[in-house]
């Protein structure tokens, strides 16, 4: 982009031309499974989660309390030394309203997806979870109270879906 | 702090997921023109480089050692030799094959790299054996390294 | 001055930007690296060591891409490294051929970034699933654009920002981009059509982001004494900064980015930089969406917290304002081939400040200037200042 080159080198094709055949190409499709390991720190937060609480790690240095919960403080940069309960209500600390699924194709409904800060942990501390029963989308605001709707017990399975979403609760 | 000794991951607690992606490679400017010439005519083609000479089998835009660009090409001609080779017992995911399959890489005469392919039509190999490419027949080329079924000892 | 040697840019290159080019990445990048070497009137023989950025193997399809794309950037046989920090990685390249350079190890060194983005369909997005959490974030449904989405509403009501202010930046980046021979999306739009194009993730729509593009950018650094022999007009690396921020995003106050104020204090002190709106003459903040150069700008200190939306509605950040920013046009115009995208932002300072920009040249003879690249999972920030 100096005025010193007259061309800049790359050859456009269009998408269609991969379907009709102008461009050459080999496709590919990986076949990469995995199994990812919940960890110390995470494994109890869902067996928690289970149980219907939320589990938060504490440091005695900085006095976080800390959700996610994990074995280290990474600011203190030492093991965590303590657990506690956090509750399952909070604020809404920002949101989206989705009208793409992860593919990027569009979606019929939107989904919602916000930052919650737990009541009980440290300032700012928050998960990312869905929000439902809010009605209409364009009422719903940063810093609206939440809390979350759990699965039956029966049907949970200690995993961050135990808590299907959270709702909006009146002051 | 304890860590736990686990040898099989999925007696601890886990998610089990995938990676879901499709890729289609563009074959490139020089890709191109290479299975081009395989598909359409049957030839093997290289670049050659107008600083060093080198011949780069398969062909590329640009001399990696001298970055010039490559536009002489050359009919390197269907005939190689195996420059080394394995014999594969099993498949991808750990399977016993039925036949066990010879896999070379073939170097062309005056050309720098080679072709990774099959060996065909004989059990034996051994290193610098003499070897050619079989074409798939025109019909079913479709300007892809398997275009070449495989490469056969000369006679 | 820092390390052993004081580091010049004497070249720099890139490709057309687009949703699809035919040539494969090691041949993108061949060629912006050789055009870097010709503007340079250098030939690969001289130079010693080459650093590759290039963003997550997912885009081309290719693991180790590095080592994949090594010859097309003219490592054959040379001390070549690779270098990947997200988003931030075209930033952050030059940065490390910077070190290659004032270490006193190298007298030069090619830097070279790349993407191809078009490999991977139907949407390069879907590779973006794997950089969340797995247990936590990815059974809820996590989409790349999301955290955008929550970032741009968290900095929009912390400060009380509307969306028609954001959208110029888009109208603004869009329209440089019609002088930029390289770009994808240049165009003549409007805010409304910002405001009307098609919801993605509310805040974040359509307009208001930068496309998926291939390409590839490069730049030939070398220390003072080379600088000296092969040019009258170099362009020096005064000042490099870098920094990452908590990864427990969910944790970080998003209105804000920290990460990228510490980057910047870092180059700001090396180059001796006490008032960065005042010194600095042009910038080239990283936007891959539109509020993202306002966010940056703030982060960059080129004004308050806040106020990057009030400067922009001004009129300050236009090509003939006080600050112009992404006078290239910027992702939003040019296209987003992720390292290749920040690698032409310090392209751009480069020929803004040698006065080559033609159309595009800010006026009044900028003589410092200032790139940006912000990546990993919002929090890494990479800074670079340049001076005549």
């Amino acid at each position: 982009m100096s005025v010193k080159i007259k061309h800049y080198p790359g050859e456009e094709v269009e998408t269609k031309d991969f379907r009709e055949g102008k461009v050459l190409f080999e496709s590919f499709r990986p076949k990469a499974k995995y199994a990812w390991s919940a960890g110390i720190a995470i494994s109890r937060f869902l067996e928690e989660l289970k149980n219907g609480r939320i589990i938060a790690t504490t440091c005695s240095k900085c006095g976080r309390i800390m959700v996610p919960p994990r074995i280290y403080c990474e600011k203190c940069f030492k093991p965590t030394d303590g657990w506690t309960y956090v509750k399952d209500t909070g604020v809404i600390n920002t949101f989206s309203v989705s009208f793409i699924a992860a593919d990027a194709s569009r979606l019929k409904e939107p989904i919602v997806v916000a930052i919650i800060n737990l009541d009980g942990a440290s300032e700012g501390m928050g998960i990312v979870h869905r929000i439902e029963e809010y009605g209409d989308w364009r009422e719903i605001k940063i810093g609206m109270r939440v809390k979350a709707v759990w699965k039956p017990p029966e049907e949970r399975t200690g995993a961050i879906t135990d808590i299907k979403y959270f709702k909006l609760v009146k002051e | 702090m304890s860590l736990e000794k686990i040898t099989n991951l999925f007696d601890a607690r886990h998610w089990i997921g995938h990676m879901e992606a499709d890729y289609r490679y563009t074959l490139g400017i020089a890709g191109e023109r290479f299975f081009k010439e395989i598909k359409e005519n049957a030839r093997i083609m290289g670049a050659k480089c107008p600083k060093c000479g080198v011949v780069f089998v398969p062909p590329r835009l640009y001399c990696e050692k001298c970055f010039m660009k490559l536009e002489e090409w050359v009919d390197v001609g269907k005939r190689g030799e195996v420059y080394t080779y394995t014999i594969a017992t099993i498949d991808i995911d750990g399977k016993k094959l039925e036949k066990p399959q010879i896999y070379a890489l073939i170097k062309f005469e005056g050309a720098h790299g080679g072709l990774i392919h099959k060996i065909g039509e004989t059990e034996n190999v051994y290193i610098g054996m003499k070897v050619e490419a079989v074409f798939k027949p025109p019909s079913e080329r479709k300007a892809s390294i398997n275009d070449i079924a495989y490469f056969k000892p000369v006679k | 001055m820092f390390g052993k040697k004081r580091v010049a840019i004497v070249g720099a290159g890139v490709t057309l930007f687009r949703r699809n080019l035919k040539e494969t990445g090691k041949e993108l990048s061949f060629h912006a690296a050789k055009m870097a070497l010709e503007q340079a009137g250098m030939e690969l023989r001289d130079i010693q060591s080459v650093v590759m950025g290039t963003a997550p193997d997912a885009f081309d399809g290719v693991h180790m891409k590095g080592e994949y794309l090594a010859d097309g950037a003219g490592a054959y046989h040379k001390p070549y490294t690779r270098v990947f920090v997200g988003g931030g990685t075209g930033v952050f390249a030059p940065l490390a051929g910077w070190w290659h350079v004032a270490s006193g190890k190298f007298d030069t060194c090619l830097v070279v970034c790349e993407e191809k983005m078009s490999s991977c369909y139907p949407h390069p997005q879907y590779a973006f699933t794997t950089i969340f959490d797995p247990i936590l974030e990815r059974p809820i449904g996590m989409n790349l654009i999301w955290i955008f989405a929550l970032e741009m509403n968290r900095y929009m009501h912390k400060h009380n920002i509307k969306k028609e202010d954001i959208a110029l930046v888009s109208v603004k980046n869009k329209r440089n981009a019609l002088d930029n021979p390289i770009a994808q999306l240049a165009a003549n739009i409007t805010v409304e059509d910002v405001l009307n194009s098609e919801i993605m993730a509310w805040p974040v729509q359509r307009l208001d982001v930068s496309p998926t593009s291939d390409g590839a950018a490069a730049a030939v650094l070398v220390s003072e004494d080379i600088a000296k022999e092969v040019t009258d007009n170099p362009v020096w690396i005064d000042g490099v900064g870098w920094c990452i921020d908590s990864t427990y995003w969910t944790d970080r106050d998003l209105y804000y980015p920290d990460y990228v104020e510490y980057a910047a204090r870092m180059a700001y002190k090396m180059a001796g930089i006490k008032n960065p709106p005042k010194e600095i003459d042009v910038a080239e903040p990283y936007d891959p969406f539109d509020y993202k150069e306002l966010h940056h700008m703030e982060g960059l200190l080129l004004c308050k917290k806040g106020e990057a939306p009030k400067l922009t509605r001004e009129g300050v950040t236009q090509r003939d304002g006080d600050l112009p920013t992404c006078p290239s046009g910027g992702l939003l115009g040019c296209g987003n081939p992720i390292a290749a995208a920040g690698m032409m932002k310090v392209c751009e300072i480069f020929w803004q400040l040698r006065g080559e920009a033609g159309k595009r040249q800010v006026p009044g003879d900028p003589r410092t200037g200032v790139a940006q690249a912000w990546g990993d999972l919002m929090q890494y920030g990479s800074v670079i200042v340049l001076r005549r």
